[in-house]
């Protein structure tokens, strides 16, 4: 009973994190909301030139993917901070990088996981060739990790600020740029015959590096905000 | 598993130790200089003004904040201890909030706190009966009332073995019932080597003493 003593804390945390991420604000259904509607209005504002859309699809679906990544984010750590669950959640054996660790691999799973599902949809809407499925959804599930463990780090930091949600947004849209960059590269270099090789193993890299180092950042971020 | 919830860990929290300790929260000093030694089986009540630090004090033992000057130590058995390891394996901390979610039953709030601390489920579900908490356990959080959330979250002390308690205002919105309820499984714990630091306004129904928290009137003073 109980025992695994190491894991059974953490695999509690994650079933209870990733029950949170889906009823959060709305939960993803926001998020998803929020992508459909940008892949309807941009062919409003673009006109509905085939050739036009198709052009900038992987772009603007990448574009609109990293701000549909951001919706959800302001609540990550803000309600523990708020209840005082922070609190005892820094009290428990595994310590704060990998309770923010969890929370972001939950966030992931419940939020960046339906968006990449979505992203073949939104792109092929919006006249990127069908065959650009599976990579359109590989490109964006990688990205996706990246956003959730950068954007908790921006979560972290704006703990105890008035206006957080407008804070996350500055500190982490720059740090998205790489991935947007890479992921639709390798949706472009995918439409136009060329080796996704390098554009993927970028994002790849990306996502990884802030998998490892940005555990590290919110612990410290949360640990500021509590004292 | 009873036998486990007695024996105590070998790292287990024996003593605390608080050498020349500061706290300073915005800038002023709430107090200083201030020496503490509680051992296993003993219970201190912090007492002072609203705003003289009791509440910092324990945060600060907890370590969720850093003291401004002094030493904090947590002895064992075989002697001084890691902090961070004390804090993450041997520490209860029941704060002003009480650290539930609006949304999730008080029963699947329990299951996750308890093993999170590292308890049992056989410890839980004796929590739950000692607190009277069966009927409550179907019910959202946000249901409950401010003393019914006081008693999940005291309920939680029980459902995971740890030696420190570091309770803030505790009694306040319990009934008298709970109270007593409350000052039993205080007492049980005393008995089995546990230790009780606990800021109060009203005295503990359990025999404790008492460290006043006075603040520093201009050149800092000892603050007993």
């Amino acid at each position: 009973m109980g025992q695994g003593m190491g894991r059974g804390p953490i695999r509690a945390l994650f079933g209870r994190e990733l029950g949170l991420a889906l009823g959060r604000g709305g939960g993803p259904l926001l998020a998803l909301g929020f992508y459909a509607g940008v892949a309807v209005l941009l062919p409003l504002a673009e006109g509905p030139d085939p050739a036009r859309l198709a052009a900038v699809a992987p772009g603007a679906a990448f574009a609109s993917l990293a701000l549909a990544s951001l919706l959800t984010l302001e609540r990550l750590f803000e309600r523990d901070y708020e209840d005082g669950g922070l609190d005892l959640l820094t009290l428990g054996e595994p310590g704060l990088a990998v309770v923010a660790a969890v929370k972001c691999l939950a966030q992931w799973i419940a939020t960046g996981l339906p968006l990449a599902a979505v992203a073949p949809l939104v792109a092929i809407t919006l006249g990127a060739a069908p065959s650009l499925a599976p990579i359109l959804f590989l490109a964006s599930l990688l990205a996706g990790l990246g956003f959730a463990f950068i954007g908790g780090v921006g979560a972290a930091l704006a703990l105890g600020a008035r206006r957080g949600g407008v804070l996350i947004a500055v500190i982490v849209l720059p740090l998205f740029t790489p991935l947007v960059v890479f992921g639709a590269g390798a949706v472009d270099a995918a439409a136009a015959g060329l080796n996704i090789g390098p554009p993927l193993a970028l994002l790849a890299a990306f996502s990884l590096f802030s998998v490892a180092l940005a555990p590290v950042a919110m612990a410290a971020a949360c640990r500021n905000a509590l004292s | 598993m009873t036998e486990t919830a007695d024996a105590p860990k070998p790292d287990a929290i024996c003593e605390l130790v608080l050498q020349d300790l500061a706290v300073t929260r915005g800038g002023r000093v709430l107090f200083s200089e201030l020496n503490l030694h509680l051992k296993a089986g003993e219970a201190v009540s912090l007492t002072g003004a609203n705003g003289a630090g009791k509440t910092s004090l324990l945060r600060v033992v907890a370590g969720l904040a850093q003291p401004s000057a002094g030493r904090l130590r947590y002895l064992g058995q075989a002697g001084e201890l890691d902090p961070r390891e004390a804090q993450s394996h041997d520490i209860h901390f029941a704060g002003h909030q009480d650290g539930l979610k609006a949304q999730a039953t008080v029963q699947s709030e329990l299951s996750f706190w308890a093993r999170w601390a590292g308890g049992s489920m056989a410890a839980r579900d004796a929590a739950v009966q000692r607190y009277g908490l069966t009927p409550l356990l179907g019910l959202e959080t946000r249901r409950l009332s401010a003393g019914q959330r006081r008693r999940v979250a005291l309920a939680r002390l029980a459902a995971a073995p740890r030696r420190l308690w570091l309770l803030d205002e505790p009694m306040a919105p319990l009934d008298i019932a709970t109270r007593a309820r409350f000052a039993e499984e205080m007492v049980g714990h005393l008995a089995k080597g546990g230790i009780i630091l606990a800021a109060v306004h009203d005295p503990l129904p359990i025999p404790t003493r008492e460290v006043r928290l006075v603040r520093p009137v201009s050149i800092p003073q000892e603050a007993k």
